[in-house]
């Protein structure tokens, strides 16, 4: 078994081994357990970072067996520079979650830890599948436990929020079936990603090919208009959905574009990167207003995170390699950012059960530590020299600039949007005197909250001051795709 | 053909000569519990499915009683599963109808008459063949479902479906008499030879095919035939539900098979269209319709309904672009969906007999409310059962779904694809319901507290039923395969 498997059904194995036998009364060497099972599937992912060959664009660690003889879909998996620290990003994450659920988490722990660790498995399955039919099965089935981590442990309106979280997906993803059943027609019988890629298609077949593709990926994104699902799923999903839902679901659907939509539609996606440059700018500046007004910390925060997804396919479309590779190295660093800030509203909502805005005030008194934490989460959302959120950010204008000046104008106003609505909810909640009894009583972070949030500012840190690494592990497979989607598929 | 070979019949056989055993061993029976009848006809049908299965890998096809049956690889994987259902049917209907008076010996003779009908449909070479298999299916599922006489919702439902069943079997009657009348045979190779050589009225062929496929539809309970479905599924008791929404779905897949594939291949063009139009209605009407269902049983006829027409998409796609290249492929699609399903429905109405108990049927919606607290095991079941119905990955139905869509769209034909993007529409639609019936059981509180009261049997083969669902999500392959030889068996004759 290969490593990528290992990192795939290792979690899921273990997390249906906590559904299965876990009981309520055994919550404390449950935790235990799905503590072990997530540093054990972070540290399998460890070797496919340090064992990763630059130089090349083509797939590392791969496995490929048969699997359902009668569509010719194969088991096959392999990463490259696009995908390989999604890989890892997805399992220190969950590593994250768990800890972040220790605590807060009393009801149904056994189903609360093995639902985010079957989650982590399928999702490190959509990065790493390199089948056509083994991606939509990962794809579709992450939808369930998201599903049942917002029902059940989730806010008053859950219901409502899962609801419309599994069917805005779904309906996308359905659409994208038929795209994947048709690339399986016209290829003559393969579900094989990497030969979709060298598929000549016509013009008419790949417009139709873009927006079934786009149907699906632009909703997890979520690019402006169909974002909607988002803040009220991150309202009412608890703390640790909220983070892995910003932090790597929304990557599911910005990965899709660079996995399926430019290199099987390079045509199309060349003759349509200006409708999704005008909807991501959209999101960038608009959703930063709409932002800007919002009195629910955990909703401003997730609009926040649809105006950062906005710079990613942004970056994408320009089609250079600055935007390119910015639009990923945001991803991640909105991966470590936006879970640090929802974990912190998480932190503050433990102890006030509040995400209100107006009920905080004053919290730097009683809390700084955690302010101190909270000041360095903020100033990365809000873009920041030296911390993870402005390297993408920058590299994203800057290859906006390039192409037109314009455009890059126009996405610079997020840095100063960014900035208005990151720290002006920084001041209304930590600054200030403090306004009421509640506040008053807060207990600072507890070790194991410190912990976390020492392991999200170093990663914020160190990508913000040294990206290199990243940017290397990306660079050869970022330039062969954007030389592959230069070349038209028309004959 | 024209000899009296007796080698075919076997199962058939054997399973008349066993359902006679069993009615005169029941005589004799003093215990309530039924325990030697139940394990006779436990025992019976296990030899009868593993008989099935025998003949499906040995592969042939073979004539029989002077080509009046056929018995195909095809006939005996669906008679396989037939037989399965039934044993599983019986599994789950036990403690239920024990708890309901309705433990009698009849029970299980004529569940296994029943599936004597759906054994001698599923390898039919005639038009009478058929009928008869109909009608012994039928009269003993009304019966079935009259066997709770003093039950009046039951006695109504049983009412029903004997009015609304003899009407379609006279649809179906006076369709093939059609047939015979244009091309003066009722055997069904020789009806496909007679209509290949293009010499009978066309007009009457088409007049008669609209009858066989109206009482086709009635069988498989797709719109506009559906009315019945609703009401017998709500009405019956919910073991014999089962017992009519399992098995007899594989026989009126087969009997359509025989009937519009092997029998009239020449017209396909023309029943391809009326397929077509059932498929899309009955997906329209049955997710719409299942959405404001508060009683389960009812809700999973509705589902029923629009799973029945997503099934016929497959049969509906076979011959494109005037060839039948595809054939095979989009059959055997339709093949692995409707087994499948059973396998799911299965799952579902056991599910319900799981959670009933004397005096309390749990048919309603809310009362799944909180199985996940009550038992975490059982809605996880329940809940990989309502994804496969809601073909969500990784479980059966979703690899049903998408063969059909495959087969769909490897046709190349653009009206098909656009079809097939109506068809994921709809089953978006689906999923609301299916997905409910999760909220329900997860993420809401309990309101029945009451300890569930199955036994560990019942426990076993649901768990297996469930794993069963999932491991045909994982890895269908074996199982599409199977189909897939059965089909081009079939069609190769």
């Amino acid at each position: 078994m290969g490593l990528l498997s290992l990192a795939i059904w290792l979690p899921i194995a273990c997390g249906a081994l906590l559904l299965a036998l876990g009981r309520d009364e055994q919550a404390k060497a449950v935790r235990w357990l799905a503590l072990l099972a997530a540093l054990a599937s972070f540290l399998i992912t460890l070797p496919l970072i340090t064992g990763f060959d630059v130089s090349t664009a083509a797939m590392q660690f791969s496995e490929n067996m048969a699997w359902i003889d009668r569509f010719n879909a194969r088991y096959h998996l392999g990463v490259d520079g696009i995908s390989v620290w999604f890989v890892l990003l997805t399992s220190l994450i969950t590593v994250i979650v768990v800890v972040a659920g220790w605590e807060s988490v009393t009801k149904r722990v056994n189903q609360y830890m093995g639902a985010f660790l079957i989650l982590s498995g399928l999702m490190v399955g959509v990065f790493a599948a390199l089948d056509g039919l083994l991606f939509y099965m990962f794809f579709e089935a992450t939808l369930i436990p998201m599903y049942i981590i917002i029902g059940v442990w989730g806010g008053p309106k859950r219901v409502y929020a899962a609801f419309k979280f599994f069917l805005y997906t779904l309906a996308g993803s359905l659409l994208m079936l038929v795209a994947l059943i048709y690339l399986y027609f016209q290829s003559g019988g393969s579900f094989d990603i990497l030969t979709w890629h060298q598929l000549p298609l016509g013009a008419h077949a790949q417009t139709l090919l873009f927006f079934a593709f786009f149907a699906a990926f632009s909703v997890k994104v979520p690019m402006w208009p169909v974002h909607t699902w988002l803040p009220d799923a991150h309202v009412e999903a608890p703390t640790g959905g909220s983070v892995v839902l910003a932090a790597i679901m929304l990557k599911l659907g910005a990965y899709g574009f660079l996995r399926f939509s430019m290199p099987i539609a390079p045509d199309a996606s060349r003759e349509w990167a200006w409708f999704i440059i005008a909807l991501s700018l959209t999101a960038v500046i608009y959703i930063g207003l709409v932002a800007l007004v919002q009195k629910d910390m955990k909703k401003l925060v997730a609009y926040s995170s649809v105006a950062h997804m906005g710079f990613v396919t942004l970056g994408f479309f320009i089609f250079g390699e600055l935007g390119m590779s910015g639009g990923l190295v945001q991803m991640i660093s909105h991966g470590f950012v936006s879970a640090a800030m929802f974990l912190c509203i998480g932190v503050l909502y433990d102890r006030m059960h509040s995400r209100e805005i107006a009920s905080y005030g004053g919290v730097v008194n009683t809390m700084p530590k955690f302010a101190a934490f909270a000041m360095l989460f903020t100033m990365a959302n809000a873009g920041l020299p030296a911390t993870a959120g402005f390297v993408g950010e920058w590299m994203v204008i800057l290859g906006s600039v390039q192409t037109n000046f314009w455009l890059g104008a126009g996405a610079a106003t997020a840095l100063i949007l960014g900035a208005s609505y990151s720290l002006w909810m920084y001041k209304r909640v930590y600054f200030g005197a403090v306004t009421n009894d509640a506040v008053r009583q807060l207990q600072d972070l507890s070790a194991r909250e410190f912990l976390i949030m020492t392991v999200l500012a170093v990663a914020v840190i160190w990508m913000g001051v040294y990206p290199k690494p990243f940017t290397d592990v990306m660079h050869t497979s970022v330039t062969e795709l954007l030389k592959h989607v230069a070349v038209s598929k028309l004959n | 053909m024209n000899n009296m070979n007796w080698l075919p019949v076997y199962p058939e056989i054997f399973l008349l000569i066993m359902a006679c055993v069993v009615t005169l061993v029941d005589l004799f029976v003093k215990d309530e519990r039924r325990t030697p009848t139940y394990w006779l006809t436990q025992a019976s049908l296990a030899v009868v499915a593993a008989l099935h299965l025998n003949y499906f890998n040995r592969g042939e096809t073979l004539y029989g009683l002077q080509g009046m049956v056929v018995t195909d690889p095809m006939g005996h994987l669906l008679g396989f599963f037939a037989a399965v259902a039934v044993i599983v049917s019986l599994v789950y209907a036990r403690p239920y109808v024990q708890s309901r008076d309705m433990l009698k010996g009849e029970l299980f003779s004529l569940s296994m008459f029943s599936l004597l009908g759906i054994s001698v449909m599923v390898s039919a070479n005639n038009l009478l063949v058929i009928f008869l298999g109909l009608e012994l299916m039928t009269l003993s599922l009304y019966a079935l479902v009259a066997l709770r006489r003093d039950h009046p919702v039951a006695t109504e439902a049983a009412m029903k479906y004997f009015v609304l069943g003899a009407l379609a079997s006279g649809f179906l009657l006076y369709g093939m008499s059609m047939m015979y009348g244009a091309t003066g045979s009722l055997s069904i190779p020789k009806i496909f030879d007679v209509i290949s050589s293009g010499q009978p009225n066309k007009g009457v062929l088409v007049f008669g095919l609209v009858f066989l496929v109206s009482g086709l539809a009635f069988k498989l309970g797709v719109v506009p035939f559906h009315m019945w479905v609703p009401d017998v599924y709500e009405g019956a008791p919910t073991a014999i539900t089962l017992l009519i929404g399992g098995a007899p779905k594989l026989a009126a897949f087969a009997i359509t098979m025989r009937l519009l594939v092997d029998g009239m291949m020449g017209l396909a063009v023309d029943w391809q269209q009326m397929l077509l139009v059932l498929s899309v209605g009955s997906m329209l009407v049955g997710n719409l319709a299942a959405i404001a269902q508060t009683n389960l049983k009812r809700m999973l006829a509705y589902s029923t309904i629009a799973q029945m027409g997503f099934m016929l998409l497959g049969l509906a796609s076979g011959v494109a672009n005037g060839n039948t290249l595809s054939a095979a492929n989009a059959y055997s699609s339709s093949m692995f969906y409707v087994i499948t399903y059973v396998l799911t429905t299965l799952g579902t109405f056991g599910m319900i007999m799981v959670l009933s108990r004397k005096g309390h049927e749990a048919e309603e919606i809310t009362d799944l409310a909180g199985l996940a607290k009550r038992s975490p095991w059982l809605a996880g079941v329940m809940a990989i059962f309502m994804l496969s119905l809601a073909g969500v990955p990784p479980t059966a139905g979703f690899n049903a779904k998408l063969s059909v869509l495959q087969a769909l769209v490897t046709t190349g034909v653009e009206f098909y694809i656009v079809v097939a993007v109506l068809a994921v529409l709809l089953s978006l639609v689906g999923a609301y319901y299916y997905l409910r019936v999760i909220k329900v059981m997860f993420f809401d509180e309990a309101t029945d507290q009451a300890p569930i009261a199955a036994p560990l049997d019942l426990r076993a083969v649901m768990s297996i039923n469930g794993a069963a669902v999932l491991v045909l999500g994982i890895f269908p392959g074996g199982l599409m395969a199977m189909c897939a030889q059965a089909i081009v068996k079939a069609l190769a004759t």
